[in-house]
């Protein structure tokens, strides 16, 4: 079966390299392994048999941050492919390298494709715009923390509605535990969750210069009242098992789909693992809003990873890269993607398909990461973050929380240490970035 | 008078050299100069701002105080391993040593761990202890301790130690056991009829004889546990929980490939490189000198 697939691959090529014209091949490297890996070879597939003139070829490089290392190793090399898929915490890092990107407004003039960035998402193109408002790469997969809840142990516990601000959230895992649960709530990501978007939500800036988007000069400021009170307060409830922590990543995800706490505070897009392995009626919501410090929430802010355009490529493979672009924002293509992935859509328009092929009144709630994103129009707080070596100052973030939930440090002292040893990142960003 | 040209000058001794020479060149100088170079520049991720610096990076790594720890762990890492790993093997020899029968079955299979990979390596003893599917791991809870190598840094570091170890001890022992079979049967013989026992003989006639070998295996070991340890820690922790097994050439990978920080990381590798040139230079000086009772 597959070798006759590669048979036929070979003769397939085989022609077109003997054929009059050659079809321009476009290299996209990127890092969806498994389920989500078939899924992009579907969509470049259809790309393919769409028209007659460019064939996309995707290949796995790994996670994110290999396949982000591997594009940048190529384009030292000068053997880059045409479209790399990078994470968001890249984006500081891709955006610096003026000269090896081609931003997708530039990209679309150049090639005469016609562009009309208002039919995507304000809040998930933001993240990737210039403070002039130019798109510079495509999002491809965005995700929003969401509360994951259980509703067969609220109804247990006598809770009616799931919690909409921090104090409901302790009330309800203080009832969960009382129904006999051993924890209340956990959340993965931690700093994506409890500290970029916690920040968002409450329109607070997590650094300055409108969150590294108005230059490197940055430094963070998320030791702030607000984030370490708050940290402090759940680093307090462990005690009594209100919170418990799970790892870094999706690693605590088994505590709540195994039944073991109640609540859990991560990316939508766990919507496929969690509907799978999960025994138990689910439900998801907006996540809680702390009224110590906002009257109401602003937007979260996404996370995930978005195409970006290589530069040093022959002029007719931007024009093919410019088509692949637009196919890929078409409203179809990307509901299938959102209703398969559980990533959300990157235009109102498949949004809005979604809701009436009956997406989301069949799977309730698959639409609050989109709600989330949409709440208000971004502010400089909760339009993102643009943060130079962001990669290795999340592990720091980690760090430094994992000290906090030990009982090593307090949420002040973790802060701190965790802004002064990101600053010196930042710093070393800036001056190599100049 | 006699030793003065033999060989009338020739192109050929030249010729004969060049491929060695130009494989160094290539595959060792060529690149130990491209990191001396980087390391005195902070660059972007692309190369497209290039800043000289001078000594720059390496101010920073000595006041980094997560490197200095990075460097206290490597200490700690290369001596446990080299120490078990020699340990070990030495016993083992010692023992193969005595057996009579079956000697070529013991000593290959004692062998064969050489010959695994070393992701390999590590894959085998992420399984065996992986907190929730691991049999050691399920072992250790059955008599009550609960073993989590993700969570508590010791516990990591223990692991990533018995693997490297477990790896090595084929090469030590193939070494001790030649180093012990080359001994003259005549001196073991006289100390016995003397009325030494095997304790007695091992060590006060084999364990001395053998200093040069053990010397020559120490360097080795350390030199194995500083740099080819690389696998076996990415395959088991990657250098976590919250760095508790990032050794210096774990921390060389983390900063240049996954930071993109390539100055600091080529700054690093030089500090390793000085490293090894003083490791290699301790062991021309001492070891060429044969060590010996």
């Amino acid at each position: 079966m597959r070798i006759s697939k590669y048979i036929l691959g070979a003769v397939t090529a085989a022609s077109f390299a003997t054929g009059a014209y050659a079809q321009v091949e476009i290299q996209w490297w990127h890092a969806m392994g498994g389920a989500n890996g078939e899924r992009v070879d579907k969509i470049a597939a259809d790309f393919n048999a769409s028209q007659s003139d460019y064939v996309v070829v995707p290949s796995y490089k790994g996670n994110y941050t290999e396949t982000m290392t591997a594009a940048v190793a190529a384009f030292r090399a000068h053997e880059q492919p045409d479209i790399v898929q990078v994470f968001e915490v890249g984006t500081a890092t891709m955006m610096a390298a003026k000269g090896a990107v081609y931003p997708i407004t530039e990209l679309m003039a150049d090639t005469g494709t016609p562009f009309d960035q208002s039919v995507y998402l304000p809040a998930v193109v933001s993240y990737y715009q210039t403070p002039d408002g130019d798109l510079l790469s495509m999002p491809f997969n965005s995700s929003t923390p969401v509360l994951w809840y259980n509703k067969d142990a609220f109804k247990k516990a006598g809770i009616e509605n799931p919690p909409s601000t921090w104090d409901e959230l302790n009330a309800d895992a203080q009832k969960l535990l009382d129904s006999g649960m051993t924890c209340g709530y956990s959340f993965g990501w931690q700093s994506w969750v409890m500290i970029e978007n916690y920040s968002a939500w409450h329109n607070l800036p997590i650094g300055t210069r409108e969150n590294g988007f108005a230059g490197t000069d940055t430094e963070f400021t998320f030791n702030n009242d607000a984030v370490v009170n708050r940290l402090q307060s759940v680093a307090d409830s462990q005690a009594k098992g209100i919170f418990k922590y799970g790892g870094r990543r999706g690693d605590s995800l088994s505590l709540f789909t195994s039944g073991e706490c109640g609540m859990w505070m991560n990316s939508s897009a766990y919507y496929g693992s969690i509907k799978s392995q999960a025994e138990f009626d689910f439900g998801q919501t907006m996540l809680p809003l702390d009224t110590d410090v906002a009257d109401a929430p602003q937007n979260s802010i996404i996370g995930g990873a978005t195409l970006w355009v290589l530069r040093g490529q022959p002029e007719d493979h931007y024009k093919g890269v410019a088509a692949f672009m637009k196919y890929l924002s078409q409203p179809e293509v990307q509901a299938w993607w959102h209703q398969e992935t559980g990533y959300v859509p990157i235009t109102t328009a498949a949004a809005d398909l979604s809701r009436e092929q009956g997406f989301y009144e069949e799977n309730p709630g698959t639409d609050t990461a989109i709600k989330e994103l949409s709440l208000n129009p971004p502010t400089p707080n909760s339009r993102g973050l643009r943060f130079g070596n962001f990669v290795q100052i999340r592990d720091i973030i980690n760090e430094e929380m994992e000290a906090l939930w030990a009982g090593d440090k307090t949420a002040r002292e973790a802060m701190d240490t965790a802004v002064e040893r990101g600053n010196a990142l930042l710093a070393k960003f800036a001056r190599a970035n100049r | 008078m006699l030793k003065r040209v033999h060989f009338g000058p020739s192109l050929l001794p030249f010729l004969l050299v060049a491929p060695q020479i130009a494989v160094t060149l290539v595959f060792f100088m060529w690149p130990a100069g491209q990191a001396l170079y980087q390391s005195f520049l902070i660059q972007d991720a692309f190369g497209f701002s290039t800043e000289f610096v001078w000594f720059e990076n390496f101010q920073i790594l000595f006041e980094d105080q997560y490197y200095l720890a990075s460097f206290q762990r490597t200490a700690i890492f290369s001596l446990s391993v080299a120490v078990m790993a020699m340990g070990f093997a030495l016993v083992l020899a010692a023992m193969v040593d005595r057996i009579v029968k079956g000697v070529m079955a013991f000593q290959t299979l004692l062998i064969w761990p050489y010959a695994v990979a070393p992701v390999v390596a590590g894959a085998l003893w992420v399984f065996m202890f992986d907190p929730t599917l691991g049999i050691f791991a399920y072992a250790l809870n059955t008599i009550g301790y609960d073993w989590n190598h993700k969570l508590n840094g010791n516990e990591a570091m223990l692991l990533v130690v018995l693997a490297a170890t477990w790896k090595q001890i084929a090469y030590n022992f193939l070494f001790f056991v030649a180093a012990i079979q080359s001994i003259p049967k005549s001196l073991i013989e006289a100390a016995a009829i003397d009325g030494a026992g095997p304790m007695r003989r091992f060590w006060t006639i084999i364990f001395p004889l053998i200093t040069p070998t053990s010397f020559f295996l120490l360097v080795v070991n350390i030199v194995y546990a500083f740099f080819d340890t690389f696998g076996i820690i990415h395959a088991i922790t990657q250098g976590g929980p919250a760095k508790a097994t990032e050794i210096l050439v774990y921390k060389v990978y983390n900063d240049g490939f996954i930071g993109l920080d390539l100055g600091g990381s080529a700054a690093q590798s030089v500090i390793l490189m000085a490293i090894v040139i003083v490791i290699t230079v301790i062991q021309f000086r001492f070891i060429e000198r044969k060590v010996e009772y």
